[in-house]
C-alpha cells in the first residue's frame, strides 16, 4: 500500500467511525454523572450562542443523519485544521533556531 | 470530561487558561524546532481521529458512559507538545462549534484533556516500556497503561477544579470522579492499543517519526 493510499485509509476510517456515531450511548458521562449523583449538574450554564450544539447538525430532521453530518464536519474540520496548523509551524521551521541549542 | 460553563469560579478558570496558553505557546515553539514532513499528515489524521472517536460513548457501569480522550494515542504516536497542540485544536472546535465544553472552562478542559493527559500518558508510556523492554507486545502493554492512566490523571485534575471552584467538596468529587474513570480508563487503554496495533501492522514506520 503506497503511503497516500494510507492516509486516505485513515481519513475514511475516521469518517466511517462518525458515522457510526448515532450508536453511541446516550447515558450520562462521568463528569455529568458525578455532577447529577453529587447534586451540581444544576450550576452548569448554556452556551451563549449554538452552532452545532450536542453534536446534531441543525435543520435536519431525522436526528441520526443529523448526528452523522455533525460528526463528519468535526472530523473533516479538525482534519484541515490541524493538518494547516502542522503545515504552518514546520514552514516557519529553522527561523528560530538560534533560540534554541 | 468536558467542563461546562458554571461549575468552576473565576480563580479556576483563570489560572487554567494562563496555564493552557502558555502550554500551546511552548507547544508551537517545541513543534517549530522538531515537526517533520510526515509529522503534518500524522497530526491531522489524529486531530480527526480523535474528534470521531469522542463522539462514540461506550456504556460503562450504572447509567454511565465514557468515550475516549485520545490524548495518549497521541502522545505515544507523536510526543506530548504535538497532543497538546492535536487536543487543543479538537476542544476548541467542540468549544466553538459543537457546545461541548463551555467557553470559560476551555482553558480548564485544555489542561485537563490536552496538557494532564498528553503528560501522563507520555511518561507512563515511556516509563512502563523501559521497565517491560521493548518489543511489539510490551509497546501495547505501555499503551494500555498510559491511556488509562491519562483518563486518571485527567478525572484528578478535573476534580480537583471542581474543589478548589467550590463546586462540590474534595472528599466527595475526588473518588467519585477517579471512581468512574478508573472503568473509562480501560475503554480508553482497549482503544489506544487497537488503534497502535493497527499502525503498527499497516505503517510501522509511523511510530519511528520524532517525539514532539
Amino acid at each position: 500500500m503506497n503511503n497516500k493510499k494510507w492516509w486516505l485509509i485513515a481519513l475514511v476510517f475516521c469518517l466511517a467511525l462518525a458515522t457510526i456515531s448515532p450508536l453511541a450511548s446516550s447515558s450520562p458521562d462521568g463528569l455529568e454523572k458525578v455532577a447529577e449523583d453529587k447534586d451540581f449538574i444544576d450550576v452548569a450554564e448554556g452556551a451563549p450562542f449554538e452552532i452545532v450544539a450536542d453534536y446534531i447538525f441543525p435543520g435536519i430532521d431525522n436526528e441520526a443523519l443529523a448526528t452523522i453530518l455533525a460528526g463528519w464536519l468535526g472530523t473533516l474540520v479538525l482534519f484541515a485544521i490541524v493538518y494547516g496548523l502542522a503545515w504552518l509551524i514546520k514552514s516557519k521551521k529553522g527561523k528560530t533556531t538560534t533560540e534554541h541549542y | 470530561m468536558h467542563i461546562p460553563d458554571g461549575f468552576l469560579n473565576a480563580a479556576a478558570m483563570g489560572t487554567t487558561y494562563v496555564i493552557s496558553a502558555g502550554g500551546v505557546a511552548n507547544a508551537i515553539r517545541v513543534a517549530r524546532d522538531k515537526i517533520g514532513e510526515k509529522h503534518i499528515p500524522m497530526m491531522g489524521i489524529l486531530a480527526a481521529f480523535v474528534f470521531a472517536a469522542q463522539m462514540l460513548n461506550f456504556p460503562v457501569a450504572g447509567g454511565t458512559s465514557g468515550h475516549v480522550i485520545g490524548a495518549a494515542l497521541v502522545a505515544i504516536l507523536l510526543g506530548p507538545w504535538a497532543a497538546v497542540l492535536v487536543m487543543s485544536c479538537v476542544l476548541i472546535a467542540q468549544s466553538l462549534i459543537f457546545q461541548d465544553g463551555g467557553l470559560l472552562a476551555l482553558g480548564a478542559n485544555i489542561f485537563n484533556m490536552g496538557i494532564v493527559a498528553s503528560f501522563g500518558a507520555y511518561y507512563l508510556y515511556r516509563l512502563t516500556d523501559s521497565l517491560l523492554g521493548d518489543n511489539r507486545r510490551t509497546k501495547l502493554v505501555a499503551g494500555f497503561v498510559a491511556a488509562w492512566g491519562s483518563v486518571l490523571l485527567a478525572s484528578i485534575a478535573c476534580a480537583l477544579e471542581l474543589a478548589l471552584s467550590g463546586t462540590s467538596p474534595l472528599a466527595v468529587v475526588l473518588p467519585a470522579m477517579a471512581g468512574i474513570h478508573v472503568l473509562i480508563g480501560i475503554g480508553e487503554g482497549f482503544i489506544t492499543i487497537a488503534v497502535l496495533s493497527l499502525v503498527m501492522s499497516t505503517r510501522a514506520d509511523l511510530l519511528r517519526l520524532q517525539r514532539v
